[in-house]
């Protein structure tokens, strides 16, 4: 019998976590809550300077004068932000220079996710910067990087041996104050990734970093920074999955990028967090704020692929500062069964000539809502402006929605700025004229779902592009081939 | 006192001329109760993001329409539809004036809201309709309605064509400082019925005025309403239009708003489909230019199967204006085979000049076609120097293309006396002389 549309989406709706398990390791967990103390004990721990204890004090002075935000089109129990625990290592805080000496059981469910270290390593020339539950435990070839003078190493480690790096551009992107979820991560994160490429220099691969939610109850706060020095290059990947849990989990991590003067910096994400199971019960709420800043002719790009979470809330963001800068938002958001995404970027055009193209493909299928939010804002002195903005939506069954959102403000006379959004379901005609032409419907779905993403997927690098296509499986498997 | 209090309190003495045992008067008094509990909207709530109302809430407006004003005619004739018979219903700060009024009963019934709400003999259709589509949780709506004295009554009767237009006229005249007025229109276009309205806010001298009006428009099964609202007034002048249309099966309804002067000029149109096969169109020109602020607020909702709306506003805006549009297509899940197109194109002529647009899409059903389209862009160069080297000098060349832009607005319009006018107006605004109606 052929494979129907009908079929898929049962097929969709009964998907069970693929990734869901837990592993077992001894983890050192703060007692739940948060206050003044948490926040010094944390810093504590991690041997952070004073001025690092002080700005996250000061940051948790702020968070505690804001409101959580309501604006967004997504309706959740909201986290009752004194019972989370707000620190959690694995508790062998040792560095290891080898693989062998990594908890062969934390090797195992890397293994389960299909990030075989060594196999990465070898094959795929990636240097892997693990993050479980907020602590680094492995980084691999630094030594390489470190000949060209990049830095690429966790952030806590970044605070006690590049503290100048650091405190200069901690929070320049992304200010303490910025909203109410990166005041708390300002407050409360307890690891990340620190990345700095040094001025004309092309990093010989693609960073990345893959962040996992373990220990049940606890937050995950990451922070990331990336500076490109002047004409530098990187492309940073970052790649998400968490195991099945039923109480929410809440992730508020905050990404600053700052690219120099004709840097370019490219951030790949994939985000795969337990997105609860088919009632809608658990799954990650997902808050993130990611920002970017361009200095004259730097390029930042953004590619996401977000099939994850139960809550997605996020706007990866280019500050087009710099004359001739450049900001790209490139995104696939599926969701289904009681997923809800508000995604969308933000591109400010400050300087001359900068441009910004957004691309955004959002699949919603089950019961869940999926938005796109975005602005796109020309000031008065950001003369000659160009933005393109591209967002389409896919519905599969009824009772699902997509919701677009898009602000436009033009100040300035010389811009030129284009917005188009499609809203459609998968064309009985498109599936006819594949049918007819011998593919059966199964493939058929597959080619349109395929052909829909392209133009994001292709934007991925192509290391990541299997790990992308393995994790769109799982949310739409039978659709892609 | 602000504007909030003196409302407030100035409502014992407007209820207290009027008949306060009128079936409405409890409708009034809920309003009041609404308007009180919600106060005039500011920049932080959404809707109003990017058009405050701060500035023109600090005038003193008198709330009371003065004594009557005679004005003759011929002072005023260039703003009606001079060169067609029509129906016309006049209005001088708020009063009616039956001297320059034309209204009938003749197979339809054109005349006032005061009557209609005073006789009984439209008692049926005012309890049927009255206050049932506007939005009770918008506090400028709720604020006309409890001030509700006025306004223009129209409803056509089953399968009758309306033969003339209609023309509904508001002039203000007062000179005795800021004047408040609240007009509220009630439209009912029953099965197979049709009409054509134009309708026009006229401030004849320089002072602040500020109308908050409402209308609403029923049309029923197989219905065809054309309503086409110009607003070109005075720089001081201001004007929060509420529409409401409540559509049936098969019913087409479309509203031309042309938006070239004013201080302040917000335009909130909703559209609310109650059957299948129904039409909706929404389209507007907007050129505006020194300080000027138009803020055009949709909302079209899609509720049954085999729908379709369309929206095409164009903005054309010079020196300090702004321009806003929202618009926002809901799609209800039932609502399948829904066509919703919605376009938004706009010109910044000026450095100075803003246009902040958001054209928003809810949708819940699947199968479904929608879209919009939004761009801000200039006059394009190679068009610019095609027409200068053929000896078009640059402000002729400017004015044929923002002419251009804006002409296929004017293709649906359907009465060729408007379609003419608004040509003019057009041409004034740019500066050119159009030789011929394109």
């Amino acid at each position: 019998m052929a494979y129907t549309e009908e079929e898929l989406k049962k097929e969709l709706e009964t998907k069970e976590y693929e990734y869901g398990f837990y592993t077992d390791i001894d983890s050192d967990t703060f007692p739940i809550g948060l206050n003044e103390d948490i926040v010094r004990a944390i810093s504590k721990r991690k041997e952070e300077p004073q001025w690092m204890t002080d700005w996250r004090l000061d940051a948790y002075r702020s968070w505690i004068l804001m409101k959580e935000p309501e604006w967004h089109n997504v309706k959740y129990k909201k986290p009752d932000f004194q019972g989370i625990s707000y620190y959690s290592a694995p508790n062998k805080k040792d560095k290891y220079e080898s693989l062998d000496e990594v908890d062969p059981e934390l090797l195992d469910t890397f293994k389960k996710l299909g990030i075989s270290i060594d196999e990465q390593k070898v094959l795929a020339g990636v240097a892997v910067d693990i993050v479980v539950d907020s602590v680094s435990v492995a980084t691999t070839f630094r030594d390489t990087l470190a000949k060209k003078g990049i830095i690429f190493c966790s952030i806590s480690e970044a605070i006690k041996e590049y503290p100048d790096l650091v405190k200069k551009y901690i929070g320049s992107v992304v200010p303490v104050k910025d909203n109410f979820y990166a005041a708390l991560n300002s407050a409360v994160f307890s690891d990340g990734s620190f990345c700095y490429i040094p001025k004309g220099v092309r990093c010989p691969m693609e960073l990345s970093t893959y962040f996992r939610i373990n220990q049940a109850g606890t937050g995950q706060f990451e922070r990331t920074l990336v500076i490109a020095d002047q004409s530098s290059y990187v492309s940073y990947l970052e790649g998400c999955t968490a195991p099945s849990r039923d109480e929410n989990q809440l992730h508020a991590a905050v990404v600053e990028l700052v690219a120099m003067d004709e840097a370019e910096i490219k951030y790949s994400t994939v985000q795969n967090w337990y997105p609860g199971d088919k009632e809608g019960k658990g799954g990650v709420f997902n808050f993130v704020t990611k920002r970017g800043i361009c200095h004259n002719s730097a390029k930042i790009s953004w590619t996401q692929v977000e099939t994850g979470s139960a809550v997605t809330w996020k706007y990866p963001s280019c500050i087009l500062k710099g004359d001739n800068s450049i900001g790209e938002f490139y995104s696939i958001a599926v969701t289904n069964n009681y997923q809800q995404a508000d995604t969308g970027t933000k591109m400010i055009h400050l300087g001359k000539n900068t441009r910004s193209t957004i691309i955004s493909k959002g699949i919603s299928a089950g019961h869940s809502q999926n938005s796109y939010r975005g602005l796109v804002q020309v000031h008065p002195k950001a003369a000659n402006a160009r933005n393109f903005s591209q967002c389409d939506s896919l519905l599969m069954g009824d009772l699902c929605g997509a919701h677009t959102f898009p602000y436009i403000e033009a100040r300035n006379n010389s811009a030129q700025i284009e917005h188009e959004a499609t809203t459609s379901k998968i064309g009985e005609d498109q599936i006819f004229y594949c049918n007819q032409r011998g593919i059966d419907t199964e493939k058929a779905i597959a080619l349109i779902v395929n052909g829909f993403s392209k133009e994001v997927l292709n934007k991925l690098p192509m290391e990541f592009a299997v790990e992308a296509q393995k994790l769109l499986e799982i949310s739409l498997e039978g659709s892609v081939g | 006192m602000d504007l909030k209090e003196k409302l407030i309190s100035s409502f014992m003495a407007f209820e207290e001329q009027l008949d306060l045992s009128s079936p409405i008067h409890e409708m009034r008094t809920s309003s009041l109760k609404q308007f009180e509990k919600l106060g005039f909207p500011t920049k932080k709530h959404e809707a109003w993001k990017y058009t405050s109302l701060a500035k023109l809430l600090k005038n003193d407006y008198s709330i009371f329409p003065k004594k009557e004003t005679v004005i003759e005619l011929k002072d005023v004739k260039k703003y009606f539809l001079y060169d067609i018979d029509t129906y016309k219903i006049v209005f001088i700060d708020g009063i009616y004036s039956p001297f320059l009024s034309d209204t009938t009963h003749d197979g339809i019934d054109v005349c006032l809201m005061s009557s209609a709400l005073s006789k009984d003999k439209y008692k049926a259709t005012i309890d049927k309709h009255f206050n049932t589509i506007a939005n009770q949780n918008d506090s400028l709506t709720a604020l006309n309605t409890s001030f509700t004295k006025e306004g223009a009554y129209i409803h056509i009767f089953k399968s009758v064509v309306a033969e003339k237009p209609i023309q509904i006229i508001h002039f203000s005249t007062s000179d005795q400082g800021p004047m408040l007025l609240q007009p509220r229109n009630l439209i009912v276009v029953e099965e197979n019925a049709q009409v054509q309205i134009f309708e026009r806010h006229q401030s004849l001298n320089q002072h602040q005025v500020l109308t908050n009006s409402v209308t609403e428009i029923f049309a029923s099964e197989n219905a065809l309403v054309d309503y086409y609202k110009v607003q070109n007034d005075l720089d001081d002048a201001s004007i929060i239009d509420n529409t409401y249309v409540a559509q049936k099966a098969k019913s087409h309804v479309s509203v031309h708003t042309f938006s070239f002067g004013g201080q302040l000029i917000r335009n909130n149109l909703n559209f609310f489909q109650k059957g299948e096969y129904i039409d909706s169109t929404m389209k507007g020109i907007t050129i505006i230019g020194e300080k000027q602020h138009v803020d055009h607020y949709t909302l079209v909702e899609h509720a049954q199967p085999n729908c379709e709306s369309h929206q095409d506003y164009k903005g054309i805006y010079a020196d300090k204006s702004v321009g806003v549009f929202n618009g926002k297509i809901y799609v209800n899940q039932i609502a399948q085979k829904t066509n919703a197109f919605q376009k938004n194109n706009n010109i910044l002529l000026d450095d100075t000049a803003t246009i902040n647009t958001k054209p928003q899409l809810e949708i819940f059903a699947d199968d479904v076609k929608c879209s919009h389209g939004c761009t801000i862009g200039q006059l394009d160069k190679d068009a610019m120097f095609y027409l200068r080297s053929r000896g078009i000098p640059k402000k002729e060349a400017k004015g044929l293309l923002t002419y251009a832009f804006a002409n296929n607005v004017l293709e649906s319009v359907k009465i060729p006396a408007i379609k003419s006018r608004i040509n003019k107006l057009i041409a004034n605004k740019l500066g050119v002389s159009i030789g011929h109606d394109l």
